[in-house]
């Protein structure tokens, strides 16, 4: 295009024109710089007629003046539309590029998980915490007189028997492992002067060979509250509040006779709720009662002075009908895949 | 316990139609647990028959069958099938004559198996039924032939309903009888706690016979010389001689059929009686052939070296707390467990001596235990036998024996009863209610406890009550209270919550070890848990560094023999976990467990020979000792990692699990518990030489070692039946916890900008990175804010044996910004540090 000589309204229009024809065709930011540069550059015909302003006569320098200015604003807004509709669309593109497939994305972690039996312990720790009660603990390798005399399991008695015990080698060191957390209270009424409010979660041991419902290595969670003045009625209430916060406000609690040494009187404790796995039905959980007065006095404790209560319950037990594992061997066996269903809660 | 109903029903109002099921939510309500519902497991038409005629016909293979014509209804009505009244039936038994009177099982009869009955072709005929044996109808083992009703002496009509003529009708209850409910034994304990549970009326069987006094002594001596715990051996002792018992006398059907409900096999008529005696009343009978008897008897504790053959024909070699019934030629039972082979009643045994006695529960329990001869009686006397009933017993076996076996009792007999009078116990008003937390009125502790059988009277402040004589559980006033408690009903307890005072919420290892735990499963290991159960080899290649024998606890009596000690590392648990996992598929594996390892201290001998009376509080220095006696149990984390970490994805190379992967984990349980755990080069047995860490924490006595980290020996690792690169962690969080004191003092955090300047030291390749970056940190004083190793180069450009070590380092001041020069100068110091130490010179 050779630069206008005099500024005429064909000359102005044929350079906008041509401005904006290229304008238009300009598809990426390259092309515009130098479209911008052709059309509103130093050499471009639009710049030409500018400079041609100043030999224009005096009475023509207002309509020439409106008429070039009128050609650059409306070329350089064309320009500032085409720029906006260029950075947009490459900006665009560029995210599209940019895709990826999210479903396939590599990860450099790794999934682990917490057993639900250690959950579970915990879990219930934290009901009973919330309670004011405080958690003990003690060694899985015990001595006999806690694990048995202590809590009324006399020598010659058939429940020392039944118990199904480990013994250590020697016997005359009258090591046991231990067949409930139960020592654990008594240690916690040593140590401490009443009210003594603890619950005991903890590893037990009795000689029955691993079948589905059967472990020789399984898990308790036992409480003791021992004070002035507690009742049977106190253990209903803790066990009432203690299966709901377990299991739901649905589930219910039946006390039923039954015989244990280290309690008198003494129950059975089943549990009640409407979806177990086959059907709201009662299923035996554990034992519980008024804590024998041979205990308290192992502990020191005047039993005329001081009453108490406890408790136990199996955890894994608690795991298959809350959580319908079918099979103990699931729990004992260390399969990663029992564990990471249930990741880090329970 | 097993309880036909027929039989509960002698001594309780049953209401007709009860079930089992009933029986036993009745039962469940008073504390006996429910277990098992028996049956005869038939159904009819099941009915008497005779044999009219019979045809032997010899087949080919050699045997003979009886085509038999069996009138199975009267003559011209239809059989209980519909058929006709005669069926024609095969039997391969031979055991029968024309005109006996037998149990024609008809077509559409169910039998134990089951076993249904149809019409079938055999032997060239069709067998329109079968003619039954005592095993077929479940009532004995008895199989050599048909039952011939006229052996068990029954002559019933044609025709007649078998199933209720022999009982089979009868269903039991199977029960759960707790340690302190040794009456519940007996037929008569279970009735009662029946009414107990339903308020119906209760018969005592005790009642029901007349105990009449022996004319003449049959001479018996209670010599004692040892008592157990200072009780006598036997507390009473009463025998009855019954003469000319006819020994072809069948045990009639109802008896058969009740003991095996019961649980026991019917062996004679006279021993039979005695179970039946001993099921009812809860009394363990013994009967002696009178005849083989020489002389009277002596109960006395066995001497050292004695023996005896017992029932079971088994030589007992006897121990001297074993108390025994003795007679001129010597031992003749072990009292209350088993009787002897010699006086053994027989098939031809006429005249019998009855033994009905109280035996001391503990040296019963023992000698049982000792000679792994648990029995019906001893299960009995073990738990506390009625002292009272023993005669009753004696005198209801004398009237069986002459009801059905055609005996007469003779005045021969004695009676010892050395039973100490009961102490009455004090029952203050209001304790009742006050450990129960349920008001009970005056008339309902009265009642219960009248119920259950106790005699009371009143006194200033309550009620001074006896037991009755079958609940020797019943010591304290904290007994009848349950008593109380369950009569009336522990549906009553009321639900009160009681306030705890303000706890503490978890100690501080409690956290720790869910800290663990947690981060642990956060960054991807999963949680397992082992048996802690392992072989000696096992323990002695974990448990020491270095030592090829660790002291370890062995368990007297495992159930699995090849691992009998406790474990003194996680490892070899985890190791057999993780096996287990490959070979279901799992091969990208980091698990992990945190639980007690068992380290007695080698030297030292656990445990303690005495062990204190129960009921009171030991000493100080005994507790002291029981404690000292218990062997450390460290609370341990255990970690085994093998396979990926990562594995092969999209745009994502596989990185297999390695000795890196151990000591990460190990820096993120000191992140969990706050402290740092220091990381030297170590060494272990198990472990690969060049690829151990061994564990630090820092204490007030120096750096402590608190385990290892690294990868396995590769021949350990294949041993285990794994990969060859296997990463593991052993780390003792007991004593890493001990170190976790006080609280945190916190640094100021500067806001002031920092200068950051790299640094490469070459050093000998032997000194440990982290003695050269100690010693720059040290060196570089308090402005250096951070350094981490960012490099460890050794090739072209460094002389062989050397290592580049390049930090990144951090600076900067509290108060001012930082000059370079500054920076520059308190980096120097740290290099003169390094160079001093560990000869490390700038990179060129």
């Amino acid at each position: 295009m050779s630069a206008p000589t005099e500024i005429t309204e064909s000359a102005v229009t044929a350079a906008v024109d041509a401005a904006l024809a290229a304008i238009e065709a300009a598809t990426d930011s390259a092309a515009l710089k130098a479209v911008r540069s052709a059309h509103v550059g130093e050499a471009s015909p639009l710049a030409a007629l500018n400079a041609l302003m100043r030999s224009v006569p005096g009475d023509q320098k207002a309509a020439a003046g409106k008429l070039v200015g009128q050609a650059r604003a409306r070329v350089n807004q064309a320009l500032s539309g085409r720029e906006t509709e260029i950075v947009e669309a490459e900006a665009t593109a560029q995210l599209a590029a940019e895709a990826v497939d999210v479903t396939a994305a590599a990860s450099t972690w790794r999934a682990g998980a917490r057993h639900p039996l250690t959950l579970l312990q915990e879990r219930v720790s934290d009901v009973f915490v919330g309670m004011g009660w405080e958690v003990a603990e003690g060694p899985e390798l015990e001595s006999e007189w806690f694990n048995f005399d202590a809590l009324n399991f006399d020598e010659d008695h058939p429940a020392r028997a039944m118990q199904d015990t480990f013994f250590i080698d020697p016997p005359e060191a009258h090591l046991v492992l231990r067949t409930h957390t139960s020592p654990v209270q008594l240690r916690a009424l040593l140590g401490t002067e009443p009210p003594v409010y603890r619950i005991a979660p903890g590893r037990v041991y009795r000689t029955d060979e691993l079948d589905a419902t059967h472990t020789p290595v399984f898990h308790q969670i036992e409480g003791i509250a021992v004070d002035k003045g507690l009742t049977m009625a106190h253990l209903r209430g803790t066990l009432d509040h203690f299966v709901k916060a377990l299991f739901g406000d649905e589930a219910k609690v039946r006390l039923r006779p039954n015989y244990f040494p280290f309690t008198e009187p003494s129950a059975e404790l089943d549990l009640w709720h409407p979806t177990f796995k086959d059907g709201a039905r009662w299923i035996e959980w554990g034992g519980c009662g008024m804590v024998n007065a041979n205990v308290l006095r192992s502990a020191g404790l005047d039993p005329e002075v001081y009453s108490g209560f406890a408790f136990g319950v199996g955890v894994e037990r608690a795991l298959m009908f809350r959580n319908d594992v079918k099979d103990m061997h699931d729990m004992v066996e260390g399969d990663i895949r029992f564990s990471q269903q249930y990741g880090m809660t329970v | 316990m097993r309880v036909p109903l027929s039989w509960l029903g002698e001594f309780v109002d049953l209401e007709p139609g009860t079930t089992p099921e009933a029986v036993h939510a009745a039962l469940v309500s008073v504390g006996l647990e429910e277990e098992d519902i028996h049956r005869f497991e038939l159904t009819g038409p099941i009915v008497v028959g005779q044999v009219l005629e019979f045809v032997g016909e010899v087949q080919t293979n050699g045997k003979t069958i009886n085509w038999c014509q069996v009138r199975v209804a009267a003559d011209g009505e239809l059989a209980a099938d519909g058929g006709p009244a005669i069926h024609g039936i095969v039997c391969g038994a031979h055991n029968f004559v024309v005109g006996d009177k037998v149990v024609v099982t008809l077509p559409g009869a169910v039998l134990p198996g089951p076993f249904p009955i149809a019409p079938r072709k055999t032997y060239g005929h069709v067998s329109d039924g079968m003619i039954a044996s005592a095993r077929e109808l479940g009532l004995g083992d008895e199989h050599a032939g048909i039952l011939v009703l006229g052996d068990l002496g029954l002559d019933p009509e044609v025709g007649t309903d078998a199933i209720s003529l022999l009982g089979l009708d009868d269903s039991a209850v199977e029960i759960n009888v707790t340690p302190d409910r040794g009456y519940a034994f007996s037929i008569r304990g279970v009735a009662r706690e029946y009414a107990h549970a339903t308020g119906a009326t209760f018969r005592d069987p005790a009642l029901a016979v007349t105990a009449t006094a022996s004319t003449e002594v049959f001479p018996v001596s209670i010599d004692d010389a040892a008592p157990i715990r200072g009780r006598v051996g036997a507390s009473v002792f009463v025998t009855r001689v019954v003469r000319g018992v006819d020994p072809s006398k069948p045990s009639p059907a109802w008896l058969i059929a009740r003991l095996k409900l019961a649980g026991i096999r019917s062996i004679s008529l006279i021993v039979d009686i005695t179970n039946y005696v001993m099921i009812e009343l809860g009394q363990p009978i013994h009967g002696y052939d009178l005849d083989k008897l020489t002389g009277g008897l002596t109960v006395r504790r066995a001497q050292p070296g004695e023996k005896l053959v017992t029932l079971d024909d088994v030589t007992r070699t006897l121990n001297v707390e074993d108390l025994l019934i003795t007679d001129g030629s010597g031992p003749i039972g072990l009292a209350g467990v088993m009787g002897g082979a010699t006086t053994e009643i027989g098939a031809g045994t006429t005249n019998v001596l009855i033994e009905a006695a109280n035996f001391d529960p503990v040296s019963i329990a023992r000698t049982a235990r000792r000679h792994k001869l648990p029995s019906e009686a001893s299960r009995r006397f073990e738990r506390g036998v009625d002292p009272e009933v023993a005669a009753v017993a004696a005198a209801r076996v004398v009237q069986l024996l002459e009801e059905l076996a055609g005996g007469v009792a003779d005045g021969l007999g004695s009676l010892h009863d050395a039973t100490p009078e009961r102490t009455p116990i004090d029952l203050p008003t209001g304790f009742v209610s006050g450990l129960i937390g349920l008001e009970y009125t005056r008339e309902e502790v009265r009642t219960s406890l009248a119920e259950i059988g106790a005699s009371m009277t009143e006194t200033t402040d309550g009620l001074a009550v006896v037991a009755p004589s079958w609940r020797p559980d019943l010591t304290d006033k904290w007994t009848l209270a349950e008593e109380v408690a369950r009569i009336v009903g522990y549906d009553r307890i009321p639900s009160v919550l009681p306030v705890a005072p303000p706890g503490r919420g978890l100690t501080r290892t409690q956290q720790l070890k869910r800290s663990v735990a947690t981060v642990l499963a956060a960054t991807g290991h999963t949680e397992v848990l082992a048996y802690p159960f392992v072989a000696e080899k096992a323990n002695n290649l974990f448990g020491d560094p270095v030592s090829s024998t660790v002291p370890q606890i062995k368990v007297a009596n495992p159930l699995d023999g090849e691992a009998p000690f406790m474990r003194t590392s996680m490892l070899p648990g985890l190791l057999h976990i993780a096996h287990r996992n490959l070979s279901r598929g799992s091969t990208d594996l980091a698990i992990f467990e945190l639980g007690s390892v068992f380290r007695p201290v080698a030297g030292v001998s656990y445990g303690s020979a005495v062990v204190p009376p129960a009921a009171v509080r030991p000493s100080a220095e005994l507790e002291a000792t029981l404690n000292a006696g218990i062997p450390p149990q460290p609370f341990t984390a255990g970690i085994v990692l093998l396979g990926n970490t990562v594995r092969h994805q999209p745009g994502q190379a596989p990185i297999a699990a390695s000795w890196r992967d151990a000591l990460t984990a190990v820096a993120q349980i000191g992140l969990a518990v706050g402290l740092p755990i220091e990381v030297r080069q170590g060494a272990h047995q198990a472990m690969h030489p060049g690829r151990t860490a061994e564990l630090f924490v820092a204490t007030d006595a120096g750096a402590l070692s608190v385990g290892f980290a690294g990868e396995l020996l590769p021949t350990v690792a294949r041993g285990a039946d794994l990969p060859a690169v296997v990463a593991v962690v052993e780390l003792d969080l007991s004593a890493v916890f001990a170190q976790v004191t006080g609280e945190l003092q916190a640094s100021e955090i500067g806001t002031k900008p920092a200068a950051t300047q790299d640094l490469s030291l070459v050093v000998e390749a032997q000194v440990p990175a982290s003695d050269v970056l100690a010693a720059v940190r040290e060196g570089s004083g308090s402005l250096l804010e951070s350094i981490e190793l960012v490099d460890d180069y050794r090739g072209t450009g460094i002389e062989a044996g050397q290592k580049s070590l390049t930090f990144a380092l951090r600076f900067r001041a509290p108060d001012r910004t930082l000059t370079a020069a500054e920076a520059s100068d308190a980096k120097l110091a740290g290099v003169q540090l390094a160079a001093a130490r560990h000869g490390a010179h700038l990179r060129e």
